[in-house]
């Protein structure tokens, strides 16, 4: 029988799960290499040959590259790994977020100091269209 | 014999600890959320605990994808501050106290509730926020810290009411605990919030006030919503909250609440805080 997933139906939001984490697991291992000084540098200095060295598939090496987190999200990254990339680039989690919301930076801190998005129809996918 | 005396919950956002450590706290956008702390640092001068039992997550940080612990003690003597990708926070180390924590997992653990120990982890900002926010800048942390990691990382976390029926174990393990000393457990993370996807933003006040209400005077009942209402509710990363229960559950049932606070935001997070005493 197949596991109850009943979160699939959240708007904008991908539960980092078991399929999810067996998908990612290797990405995630890259993610967790930037917490070394060294290997940030390595990193920085050519992104796609540190990349492939640790043997990830082109389309996580090309998400990573372009920076899209709701690409990263979709094969299997996790937002507490991909983290350290915000820091890796000196960045910000509030601005790392807001990258993936398609809100301009200003704009979704501005939103954050409002009381920030409202749960009012952002439950379930069906109340988005 | 070991009582626990009081129960502390608070978020531990990163920029919490980053607008501490680089002299912001005075800010407009800052200076409203320690304010909200002021109260607590005094009554903890004050009531100066000898030990405090911190429940927490480890973010990615200690723990990769290799090895997942669901539930992990830190029996270690001390605990280094981990570099989580902008380099080490500049706070001092934490010193453990090994032989309360090998006698809680020793009592736990054969109370069915099947601890992880851990000798050797650096911590995270996880730990060392919630420390930063009840004991400012010192040169060493007053007390001893028992880190105790929650997985809140990999879905799924335990559950609430797994939570709050260890919170009820580590109590009975510390009433047995033969050394005079004052223990506080502390339950951190949360309160509503989202880092992830389209939805990242979303807070939840209405949520946030409830959950602070009964996680106070009705426990029990809170502890067993499932996880589907946090993550639906308040934010796929509210789910930290579950976190809470753990302190709530080493508690007396009737306890005096001696401060509230509530403030949106810290960067994404509605940050929430409460000091709890046990009475008798």
């Amino acid at each position: 029988m197949a596991l109850d997933k009943p979160y699939t139906d959240i708007p904008g939001t991908t539960i980092f799960d078991s399929s999810q984490a067996r998908k990612g697991y290797k990405l995630n291992q890259f993610f967790y290499s930037l917490m070394k000084a060294e290997n940030r540098e390595r990193f920085l200095s050519d992104e796609r040959a540190y990349l492939e060295e640790r043997n990830i598939g082109e389309e996580q090496i090309q998400a990573v590259m372009d920076r899209d987190y709701n690409r990263v999200i979709s094969l299997g990254g996790n937002v507490y790994f991909f983290g350290k990339l915000f820091f890796t680039d000196e960045q910000s989690f509030e601005v790392g977020a807001s990258s993936m919301t398609g809100m301009a930076p200003g704009e979704y801190r501005e939103m954050m100091i409002s009381g920030g998005r409202s749960v009012e129809g952002n439950r379930y996918t069906e109340e988005q269209d | 014999m070991a009582r626990i005396t009081a129960g502390v919950a608070t978020s531990h956002v990163p920029a919490i600890g980053a607008a501490v450590d680089l002299g912001k706290t005075k800010e407009d956008y800052w200076a409203p959320l320690f304010k909200g702390y002021e109260f607590s640092k005094q009554w903890i001068a004050k009531e100066n605990p000898d030990v405090v039992i911190l429940v927490y997550n480890d973010h990615a940080t200690a723990f990769d994808m290799k090895v997942i612990p669901t539930f992990a003690v830190g029996c270690g003597e001390s605990f280094g501050i981990a570099d989580e990708g902008w380099g080490a926070r500049p706070v001092p180390e934490v010193i453990g106290h090994p032989d309360l924590a090998w006698h809680i997992s020793q009592s736990v653990i054969q109370e069915d509730f099947d601890l992880t120990i851990i000798n050797e982890m650096e911590v995270d900002h996880g730990l060392s926020v919630p420390l930063t926010l009840m004991f400012d800048q010192p040169d060493a942390w007053p007390c001893r810290v028992i880190p105790l990691a929650v997985n809140v990382v990999l879905y799924p976390p335990p559950s609430g009411m797994r939570c709050y029926r260890l919170g009820q174990a580590i109590r009975r393990a510390v009433d047995t605990f033969d050394e005079d000393l004052d223990v506080q457990i502390w339950g951190t993370g949360g309160m509503s919030h989202q880092l992830q996807g389209p939805r990242a933003g979303l807070i939840n006040k209405d949520f946030d006030a409830d959950f602070l209400e009964r996680i106070v005077n009705d426990p029990e009942a809170l502890a067993a919503m499932p996880h589907i209402e946090y993550m639906r509710n308040a934010g796929a990363e509210g789910i930290e909250l579950v976190m809470w229960h753990i302190m709530r559950g080493a508690l007396n049932e009737k306890v005096k609440e001696l401060h509230r606070f509530y403030h949106v935001p810290a960067s994404n997070t509605a940050v929430g805080h409460l000091v709890l005493e046990n009475t008798e």
